[in-house]
C-alpha cells in the first residue's frame, strides 16, 4: 500500500512517515441506550462520543462500532420501538415544512453568493489552521488565534464563495461547499472546546501541560469529565455540560511510550 | 508532468454526450488520477463552469464508490488498483487520456462520470445478507469456522462492489460480483440456512436489472481491483444449480 501511493519500494527507501491527525475523538451525545438528545434517532459507533474518550483510534472505533450495533442496540431499539407510539406521519407536517424549508433557503444562499473562491479554498484554508493551531500539540496562544480567525472565515466564506450549477440535478460542488460551511461552524466548537480543557490528555496534547519528561500531563481533579456542548442557535455561545467519569476498577495512569 | 485528459461530459440522463479535452500543464506523478480531476475541477468552477461529475469517497482503494474507464480499462492500467489509488507516475509526459464512465445497460448515466448502480444494491437487498433475529448476540464460539474456510470466505468478501467488472464485460455481466457474495455467504454457517433461498433470488434480481450472460471472457477477474477470482463464478453457478434442485428453499 504504501509503495502503491510513493512509488518507493520501503524494502530500498527508508518509508517517511510523519505523525498526522485521523480522528477528532468525539462525537454526538448520547445516552446509555445511545440515543441522542433526539428522540428517537440512535447513533451508533464512531459517531457517537462513548466509550473511547480522548484516544480513539481505528481499531477501537471499529470495535465500538460491533459493540454498538451487535449488543447494544438490539435490546435498546427494539425496546425504543416496542414502547413508543409512532403515529403516521407525511410530508404535510408542520416538521417537514419547516425542515425542507430550512435547507431550500441554505441551498439558494449558497448558490447565490456567486463569489470568487472555491468551497475547497476555503476547505484547505480551514484545514491549514486546524492542522497548526488545533492539532495535535497546541496551546492557548494557538487555540485563540483560532478562535479569531475561524468566524472570520466562515465570514468571508458566506460572502464569497462560489457555487456553479443549480440546485435542481447533481452538484457535487454545491454538496461540497454544503459540508464545508458545517466544518467552519464545527471547527470553531473544536477550538473551543480544546481551550477550555486545561490539560494533556489521550490524542490532545496541550503544550502547557507536560510532564518533565514531555509526556502527557493529566488533570484529573479538574478534567476527568466528558464535556457535551449544547447547540442554542446559530451565532449564539455553546453550553458546556460536564458528565463526570468515574473509575471503579482500573485507574487512570500515565500512558508511557518508552 | 503535461497531460491532456479527455473526458466524458454528459449534462443527464438523457442528454447527448460528448468527450472534452482538458489540458493540464501542472500536474505532479504523486497525484492521484482523482486528485487531477479535483485539479481541473477547481479551475473550471474557478471559470464559473460545471465541475466534472464523478463519483469518490475514500479514496484509499477500500469503498468501491470510484470507477471510472481509463484509456478503456476499468481502473486504468494498474493491476488490482482502483481508479483512486492510481497515480500519475504510471502515465507519460505529454499523453492524452481518455476517462469515461462505467457504460452497462443496468448501469443508467446520471452526469458525467457518474452512473446508477444501485442495480447492484438491489441485488444484495434480494439475498446479500443473513437475517438474524433483535435479541442478545450468540455465543460466537458455538460456530466454529475453519480457518481455510474463513479465508476463503473472506477472499471473497474482499469485493467492494465497485461495478469494474460489469464495465469490463462486453456482456455487462455481473455474475463476478454476485459470485462473490453468493460464495462468501455460502461457505460459513451464518449463511447456511438461507443459502438455497439466497442464491435464486440474487440471481434472479440479477437478470431483472438487465446485466449479461456470462460467456467466460475473464476480463472481470482481470480489472478486478480486489483480485476476485472466476472461482467465484464457478461457485454463483453450483450454487444456483442446487438452489434449483432444492427448489430455491
Ligand atoms: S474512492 Fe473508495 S475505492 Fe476509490
Amino acid at each position: 500500500m504504501y509503495e502503491r501511493i510513493t512509488g518507493e519500494d520501503p524494502y530500498r527507501v527508508p518509508m517517511r512517515i510523519y505523525p498526522a491527525i485521523h480522528y477528532t475523538m468525539g462525537g454526538l451525545w448520547v445516552d446509555y441506550d445511545l440515543m441522542s438528545t433526539i428522540p428517537g434517532l440512535f447513533v451508533l459507533g464512531e459517531a457517537n462520543f462513548s466509550d473511547h474518550g480522548a484516544n480513539r483510534l481505528g481499531a477501537s472505533a471499529l470495535m465500538q462500532g460491533l459493540a454498538d450495533g451487535y449488543f447494544i442496540a438490539p435490546t435498546t431499539l427494539a425496546g425504543y420501538l416496542a414502547g413508543t407510539p409512532l403515529p403516521k406521519v407525511d410530508v404535510e407536517a408542520g416538521e417537514f415544512n419547516e425542515a425542507e424549508q430550512a435547507v431550500t433557503a441554505r441551498i439558494e444562499r449558497l448558490l447565490a453568493v456567486n463569489g470568487r473562491r472555491t468551497a475547497r479554498s476555503f476547505h484547505r484554508e480551514l484545514g491549514r489552521l486546524l492542522w497548526d493551531k488545533v492539532g495535535m500539540a497546541r496551546n492557548e496562544a494557538g487555540l485563540r488565534e483560532a478562535l479569531g480567525r475561524v468566524p472570520a472565515l466562515r465570514e468571508e466564506f458566506w460572502q464569497n464563495v462560489s457555487v456553479p450549477g443549480r440546485a435542481t440535478d447533481i452538484n457535487q460542488a454545491l454538496e461540497y461547499a454544503g459540508r464545508v460551511a458545517d466544518y467552519l461552524e464545527f471547527a470553531e466548537l473544536l477550538a473551543r472546546d480544546a481551550l477550555e480543557r486545561r490539560e494533556s490528555c489521550g490524542g490532545h496534547f496541550r503544550e502547557e501541560y507536560q510532564t518533565p519528561e514531555n509526556e502527557a500531563r493529566r488533570d484529573d481533579e479538574r478534567f476527568a469529565h466528558v464535556a457535551a456542548w449544547e447547540y442554542t442557535g446559530d451565532g449564539r455561545e455553546p453550553i458546556r455540560h460536564v458528565e463526570p467519569l468515574t473509575f471503579e476498577y482500573v485507574q487512570p495512569s500515565q500512558r508511557s511510550y518508552k | 508532468m503535461k497531460l491532456t485528459l479527455l473526458v466524458w461530459r454528459q449534462a443527464g440522463p438523457g442528454a447527448p454526450g460528448k468527450m472534452v479535452p482538458y489540458a493540464v500543464d501542472d500536474v505532479s506523478p504523486d497525484m492521484s488520477f482523482l486528485e487531477v480531476l479535483d485539479v481541473i475541477n477547481e479551475r473550471l468552477i474557478a471559470r464559473g463552469e460545471e465541475p466534472i461529475v464523478f463519483d469518490s469517497d475514500c479514496r484509499e482503494g477500500i469503498c468501491g464508490m470510484c470507477g471510472l474507464v481509463v484509456n478503456g480499462v476499468a481502473h486504468g492500467p494498474e493491476h488490482a488498483t482502483t481508479v483512486c489509488q492510481l497515480h500519475m507516475r504510471h502515465f507519460r509526459d505529454g499523453e492524452t487520456i481518455t476517462v469515461e464512465p462505467w457504460r452497462a445497460r443496468a448501469f443508467p448515466p446520471h452526469k458525467d462520470l457518474m452512473v446508477d448502480r444501485s442495480a447492484l444494491d438491489r441485488i444484495i437487498a434480494a439475498g446479500g445478507y443473513v437475517s438474524v433475529n433483535v435479541g442478545g448476540a450468540p455465543e460466537a464460539n458455538s460456530l466454529p469456522v475453519a480457518r481455510e474456510v474463513a479465508e476463503a470466505a473472506m477472499d471473497s468478501a474482499a469485493c467492494i462492489g465497485c461495478g469494474a467488472c460489469v464495465a469490463a464485460c462486453k456482456n455487462a455481466s455481473a455474475v463476478l460480483f454476485v459470485g462473490a457474495k453468493i460464495r462468501h455467504l455460502a461457505l460459513l454457517p451464518q449463511g447456511e440456512p438461507e443459502r438455497a433461498r439466497r442464491a435464486a433470488a440474487m440471481v434472479a434480481q440479477m437478470d431483472a436489472e438487465g446485466f449479461g450472460n456470462c460467456s467466460n471472457e475473464g476480463e472481470c477477474e482481470a480489472v478486478c481491483p480486489k483480485e476476485i477470482r472466476m472461482l467465484n463464478i464457478a461457485k454463483l453457478r453450483s450454487e444456483y444449480a442446487r438452489a434449483l434442485w432444492r427448489g430455491g428453499k
